[in-house]
């Protein structure tokens, strides 16, 4: 494993500047302290092995894990490629070639984000499956069984449904690395006489690595994570194993080393990812506006916007139209004056979180550029790691390791003779964003670092050298120079925040209910199509921070 | 930043604390809120006392009172099934309640032997059929759908939804382990295509052909039926000649570390009473606990059954067993 990068001399020669490597410092304690919030829920839900349950697990491995196994592998390599080609070819074509109707791709193809994976399973099966509409109209017009049709419930479907709300991932931070590429560079290699496609394998695919890497695994981490949606299509991955153990044999301790075994695949794969990733980096600062597109015209271009169109068609129009229909025939029975307190519990929440997670963010990744250290490394991977656990296990570790700081808090109280009892923390504002703030760091991770990655450390190096204080170069260098990355984070968790479920309803205060938790309470019993004024409004809501975040980085372009 | 967290922290500590306060029950619900609410505000209406509460499936429900320990807000927990009713006695978070009040309304084998929890509705699981290409002189039980005759023609909901499992429990409880597992075998054998996700799902691909029979909880049954007042798809009442029809509950228990115990006695009492029972069970095309009680007009158009009168602890009791069995016969 090779570390020690090119770049970066082992001995700074200005000690002041930039921490040395290797000793501990405030950097350490920074990354170690956020690591450490996210690394107690782990340490609970890897307590799960303190107590055997070999019955649960010999039961599960004569019958279910090896078909389990074989289905996540699936499900991943699936949603991998998926996300990937998608991802990257529609940023591709979005931020550095021109055809008729890009500007309006530029932001619509964010959209998707906006709708949650198990809405989007419920209105795709809704619409596909043998009852739906899509499958009656055939069955009218050609007879039953005069027709051919994938069958929806199946890993393809599944694998369809999961690429169409995780490419945003990977199109947003791709998309922001091909923005922000450098023109010089691209020209160049322009000049020596590449064409679009070349320049693309050649010079831009490369140095978007780092990004696209990162909303990879954003996405992968999610689809491992998931059980809404495979839930929805009675799709056995391994989630399915975690929580029949949990809710059919009503063991949490082996739902707990199940699910800490998915945790320990995930931090090796990202630990993997981290030490062996190239280390030449890529630093481009200049503003790369003037950068020429490759323009496509006439037929070439209108093809383009016609499979852009239709692309878009199915991943948004047709479940928005359908949540649409659905959630009017129910409005008057489901719209009440209590939409506006959840509107408001769901903005709130999503921002605290997004401006809390972002900033913690933000700390570990100037650790990072700081500290190149294995330790950092360490530390930052664990920081991330509260996306790979499924949500309903990850908000039981949070809960538990806050009812047990309660509970130390009373005894500490006790002590000193003033007895109480009740909640302190649990069942606070702040116990649930803490939840986000855990849940969400991985999110908010990937645009930060990839950000940060592409500022050049002369440039920060040269101010201080020129006299700035350590303020001035953040707020004069750093954060203008981030604020793509930092609005990327802050949008992707606020509206991770807004869908998430599981912590919002295990760890929400009395009556803060969210759009979130009324999907819930209709979803639980199968009452889709209730399920969808609140579904369509979270999208709405969802929309609002997409289109102000391209507007800023059209702004920025 | 600081001053971000700062705002936090304050708002945190500014929440009120949550002392023991006569006038207000906590209640754990995986009962929807829709289904609660209406009942909760009749309550407060009546008698004065504030009702807060905090909806979550069981599971998390349970883990979160197991937790919470002594320090539990909770004074009563809510569930849609016996099976997790039965845990969370097991695990200890409930307490024992004697009334004569709830022993008088609720009927032996729908709570707790123990008297830890009390059913508060029943769900009746049942046969659905296609009215177009079945004939119900030709539907007999459960154990029926295991012939080779519906080969092709049945369709399932998840072996992972509790209700499936209870009603799986129930087969064991009555035809032994040998026996269910043979039953099971031949329902998957008779699939017309891969189990759904809910009941719904199973309904519509009947109407839509895909299939003739399914199993399904009447009151998924009736919100269809309100929505396509004119499908093609009617219930049928199995197993009247021997067990009955299957049946869970909706129930509670009061906690262990109760703040406000005699509240959440008295609203237990109060929801199995007669006059709250017809909204109780009404507003979810449910079933009434207390045998005083006439169901809803559309729910009694369907018609009397017999029910099972095995006491549905067994549910719970048999749960862990009842999942391995249709894992085994591979059920999904």
């Amino acid at each position: 494993m090779h570390e020690i990068t090119p770049d970066l001399p082992a001995v700074r020669p200005d000690r002041k500047a930039g921490p040395s490597t290797g000793r501990f410092n405030r950097w350490h304690l920074a990354s170690g302290a956020l690591a450490l919030l996210v690394a107690v829920p782990l340490m609970v839900v890897f307590s799960g092995w303190l107590q055997p349950s070999t019955e649960v697990w010999s039961h599960l491995a004569e019958t279910l894990l090896s078909r389990l196994f074989i289905n996540t592998i699936k499900l991943v390599l699936g949603v991998g490629l998926g996300v990937v080609l998608l991802g990257v070819s529609l940023a591709w074509l979005t931020a550095r070639c021109d055809f008729p109707g890009r500007r309006l791709f530029d932001w619509m193809l964010m959209l998707p984000l906006a709708i949650p994976a198990y809405v989007m399973a419920f209105v795709a099966i809704g619409l596909l499956d043998f009852a739906g509409p899509v499958q009656s109209a055939l069955r009218d017009w050609l007879g039953v069984g005069n027709y051919w049709f994938p069958q929806i419930r199946s890993t393809g479907g599944v694998i369809f449904v999961m690429v169409l709300v995780l490419y945003p991932y990977v199109y947003m931070l791709a998309r922001t690395a091909f923005l922000t590429q450098g023109r010089s560079t691209l020209e160049a290699a322009q000049t020596l006489g590449y064409g679009p496609v070349g320049v693309f394998w050649r010079v831009a695919l490369p140095m978007a690595r780092p990004a696209i890497v990162a909303g990879t695994s954003l996405a992968l981490m999610e689809t491992l994570a998931d059980f809404g949606t495979v839930a929805t299509f009675n799709y056995d991955t391994f989630t399915t194993a975690i929580y029949k153990a949990w809710f059919g044999f009503f063991s949490l301790q082996a739902a707990s080393q199940l699910a800490s075994l998915l945790l320990l695949f995930v931090f090796l794969s990202l630990m993997t990812e981290r030490f062996t990733r190239s280390r030449g980096d890529y630093h481009d600062t200049m503003r790369s506006a003037l950068t020429t597109r490759f323009s496509f015209q006439g037929w070439r271009g209108w093809g383009i916007t016609t499979l852009l169109g239709l692309f878009f068609a199915i991943a948004f129009i047709a479940p928005f139209i359908q949540l649409c229909l659905w959630a009017f025939a129910a409005i008057s029975e489901e719209l009440d004056a209590r939409y506006l307190g959840l509107l408001y519990h769901t903005l709130l929440l999503g921002l605290l979180a997004a401006l809390v997670t972002t900033a913690c963010a933000l700390v570990i990744g100037f650790s990072r550029r700081y500290q190149r250290d294995r330790l950092t490394a360490l530390t930052a991977t664990i920081a991330t790691l509260g996306y790979a656990l499924p949500g309903s296990v990850l908000a039981v570790g949070i809960m538990i390791a806050l009812t047990q700081a309660d509970n130390l808090i009373h005894a500490m109280l006790a002590s000193v003779g003033s007895a109480t009892t009740g909640q302190i923390l649990g069942g606070s504002v702040f116990a649930l964003v803490l939840a986000y703030v855990i849940r969400f760091m991985a999110v908010a991770h990937g645009p930060v670092e990839t950000g940060l990655s592409r500022i050049k450390r002369s440039v920060p190096e040269a101010a201080r050298t020129l006299g700035a204080t350590p303020r001035h170069v953040l707020t004069k260098i750093y954060l203008p120079l981030l604020r793509p990355g930092l609005f990327t984070a802050m949008l992707l968790v606020l509206v991770d925040t807004m869908k998430e479920m599981p912590a919002t309803l295990l760890m929400r205060p009395f009556g803060w209910d969210t759009l979130a938790v009324r999907i819930y309470e209709m979803t639980s019993e199968g009452e889709w199509e209730r399920a969808a004024l609140p579904a369509i409004t979270l999208v709405m809501v969802g929309l609002l921070p997409v289109i102000l975040l391209v507007r800023k980085t059209l702004q920025d372009r | 930043m600081k001053t971000t967290i700062l705002a936090l922290l304050g708002l945190a500590l500014s929440l009120p604390a949550y002392a023991a306060d006569p006038d207000t029950i906590t209640v754990y619900s995986a009962r929807k809120e829709h289904l609660i609410k209406p009942l909760f505000d009749a309550y407060t209406e009546q008698t004065g006392v504030q009702i807060r509460y905090i909806t979550d499936k069981a599971g998390p429900l349970l883990a979160r009172l197991k937790a919470e320990g002594a320090n539990t807000p909770a004074d009563m927990l809510m569930t849609v099934d016996a099976g997790n009713l039965w845990q969370a006695a097991e695990s200890g978070v409930l307490s024992p309640v004697e009334s004569e009040a709830l022993n008088q309304n609720i009927p032996a084998h729908l709570r707790d032997p123990g008297n830890q929890w009390f059913g508060l509705s029943i769900r009746a699981r049942t046969i659905v059929y296609s009215t177009d290409r079945v004939k119900p002189a030709n539907l007999t039980s459960y154990e029926d759908l295991a012939d080779p005759k519906w080969r092709g023609r049945l369709c399932l909901r998840t072996s992972k939804k509790v209700y499936n499992q209870s009603l799986v429990a129930m087969m064991i409880a009555r035809h032994g382990e040998e026996n269910t597992s043979q039953i099971i075998e031949g329902w998957v054998a008779n699939l017309a295509t891969e189990p759904f996700s809910n009941d719904t799902m199973a309904m519509q691909a009947i109407v839509a052909g895909q299939c003739d029979v399914a199993i399904v909880n009447t009151y998924y049954f009736g919100r269809l039926q309100k929505e396509e007042p004119d499908m093609k798809l009617a219930l049928f009442w199995p197993n009247q000649d021997t067990t009955g029809v299957h049946v869970n509950i909706s129930g509670a228990g009061v906690t262990k570390q109760a703040k406000n115990r005699d509240g959440a006695i008295q609203l237990l009492e109060w929801l199995s009473s007669e006059q709250a029972q017809q909204q109780f069970a009404g507003l979810n095309m449910e079933y009434p606990i207390n045998p005083a009680v006439a169901a809803d007009a559309v729910v009694a158009a369907w018609g009397d059954f017999k029910a099972d009168d095995l006491n549905v602890a067994q549910a719970g009791k048999l749960q862990a067993q009842a999942i391995k069995l249709m894992d085994r016969a591979g059920y999904r």
